[in-house]
């Protein structure tokens, strides 16, 4: 469906989530992230980010959710029916919205948790730990307070690190911009974009902040109501007149007459 | 003033034997959110089994020990797979009903696999005072209470070394932190369960086979799970070392009220006082002395 060349690590085929056996959130929702990529998935509230998210990393059980149609294919195999448990050891991990720290544990024990299913010993698990020190420096000047007392920035990347301990070769990040001022926002995503090229790690990342995802995602998909409606390189879609309009908030041309103003209704675009 | 030394120090000794109990709840608690109700009995079922092996197959009492866990552990499996597995994300109090429940269930198949008279339970635990105690102090105190005490504080130190140091011990706390939280980074939610539960069915264990030892094996024995509810107020519900100095309090404060206060208001003290203490705690302090605070970051 994109014509991006290299192989895709994760791709999504057409699934549908319902939730308590009733409501019907994800309406076929088909999307691919390629080896080594980011991937940004855009939408406003309630459109499905974070339903597409969880489907993938299996979380859905916990709020009695089900993928019902479609599949889901991780590294070649097919995953849809996997624990979270699974799909974590074979290097898909997701990093939940609003950041869910462990409070009570400090910063460097939040770090340990994500090593839990790691059978590689100590040493290689500590020397993963400074890794993820070498990356947010912050982190190691707190490792030792409760996470539940340090900043919104710094609990993010603690939920970031946390991740990276359990060797990903794809992170699902849901929001990371929640609640964090603009320049930490800078911050985080330049840290993913960091990642991304120096530790080979895959992203995908649910963002409402269309502006600064799209300038660190390489593809972006747009998600409506459980359906994706548009989707393009990165670059494509900022100049897109739509997503100029009714994401990045920029109509082109200065003030407009209401009466000009788009209806918000579009064209039919569905992909699948 | 040696009575009174005396008195404070049987206090702190039934104290011990009031935390082993309270122990349970909060390891269940911690990690699940769950009100352990069965807990009691599960000190009753513990110990029954214990005995009941031993009468049984004649067997030395480490082997039955170690039989029991194995039949504790096994039992945290089957709670996990037939109870809990099913009643995911259900409400505190469906799971609280279902624990109702499942301490019926046990009290009677302990009934019915080891009969409902009353056991004495011997595995050579020293039993009388302390003649040493009483020769160069002049105290009396009651030996078994003194291993119990021992027992309690390897027992505490075990487990905290096991919280604090350990990947599982770290997993566990996790859970309690946040479920959604422990999924995300891999921790397998059932597995957790199952060690929780067992650790909590071998730590009835102990205090079932201390109990036993003081007052032999009987059913009774399920409802010192209500001497611990007012422990775990005072201690808080969440923190180990609060069930330990809940113990204690209570146990002193119980028999130093009987003693001192007893006269005053026509004794029998002891059967409410914990339950007073409790009360006027959790007006002032509702979380506990050493519950978790809810940390909110404003």
């Amino acid at each position: 469906m994109n014509e991006t060349a290299a192989q895709p690590i994760l791709s999504v085929n057409n699934i549908e989530v319902i939730y308590n056996h009733v409501i019907l959130v994800l309406k076929g929702v088909s999307l691919s992230v390629p080896e080594g990529g980011i991937v940004a998935l855009l939408g406003a509230n309630g459109a499905g980010k974070t339903t597409t998210l969880k489907a993938i990393s299996n979380l859905l059980g916990a709020e009695r959710g089900e993928v019902t149609k479609g599949s889901i294919v991780f590294k070649d195999d097919q995953v849809e029916a996997l624990s979270p448990n699974d799909l974590v050891k074979r290097g898909c991990i997701q990093v939940m919205e609003g950041r869910h720290c462990f409070g009570h544990l400090t910063v460097e024990e939040n770090l340990m948790t994500g090593a839990y299913t790691r059978k590689d010993g100590h040493g290689a698990i500590r020397d993963d730990l400074d890794l993820v020190y070498s990356y947010f420096p912050r982190l190691k000047e707190r490792r030792s307070s409760q996470a539940g007392y340090t900043s919104g920035g710094e609990q993010q990347m603690c939920a970031i690190g946390r991740a990276l301990m359990s060797r990903p070769n794809m992170i699902l990040l849901d929001e990371p911009s929640m609640g964090l001022a603009p320049q930490l926002v800078e911050e985080i995503f330049e840290i993913v974009k960091l990642l991304n090229e120096k530790e080979g790690v895959s992203f995908l990342l649910a963002e409402q902040n269309t502006n600064v995802a799209l300038r660190y995602a390489t593809y972006g998909y747009i998600l409506e109501a459980g359906r994706i409606v548009l989707d393009g390189d990165a670059a494509a879609l900022r100049d897109n007149e739509d997503v100029k309009e009714f994401y990045l908030g920029v109509g082109g041309e200065g003030r407009k007459s209401f009466r000009d103003v788009k209806h918000y209704k579009r064209r039919k675009r569905w992909l699948s | 003033m040696l009575f009174f030394i005396e008195t404070v120090l049987s206090g702190l000794m039934a104290g011990v034997m009031y935390s082993l109990v309270a122990l349970g709840f909060v390891l269940i608690f911690k990690a699940s959110g769950i009100f352990n109700f069965a807990q009691g009995v599960f000190c009753l079922f513990a110990a029954l089994t214990f005995v009941g092996i031993m009468e049984k197959t004649g067997v030395p009492w480490p082997v039955s020990f170690v039989l029991t866990v194995g039949v504790m552990i096994a039992l945290a499996w089957a709670i996990e797979r037939f109870l809990l597995s099913h009643l995911v994300n259900q409400e505190p109090i469906i799971l609280f009903m279902a624990t109702i429940g499942l301490a019926y269930f046990l009290e009677g198949l302990g009934d019915l696999m080891w009969g409902s008279d009353v056991k004495p339970l011997d595995i050579g635990l020293p039993s009388g005072a302390s003649d040493w105690m009483l020769d160069t102090f002049d105290i009396y105190v009651e030996k078994l209470e003194v291993v119990a005490a021992v027992v309690a504080a390897a027992l505490v130190t075990g487990l905290a070394v096991f919280f604090q140091k350990t990947r599982i011990g770290r997993a566990l706390r996790a859970v309690a932190d946040d479920h959604q939280a422990a999924l995300s980074v891999g921790i397998s939610l059932r597995t957790i369960w199952v060690i929780v539960w067992s650790v909590a069915g071998i730590v009835a264990l102990v205090a079932g086979i201390m109990w036993g030892a003081k007052s032999g094996v009987q059913f009774s024995l399920s409802l010192i799970a209500l001497k611990a509810l007012p422990v775990l107020i005072l201690g808080g519900f969440t923190s180990i070392p609060g069930a330990i100095v809940g113990g204690l309090i209570i146990g002193v404060g119980e028999k130093v009220a009987e003693i001192y206060l007893g006269p005053f208001v026509g004794g029998a003290i002891e059967n409410w006082f914990a339950y007073m203490l409790a009360l006027a705690f959790l007006l002032v302090r509702p979380q506990g002395l050493f519950g978790e605070r809810i940390i909110e970051r404003v």
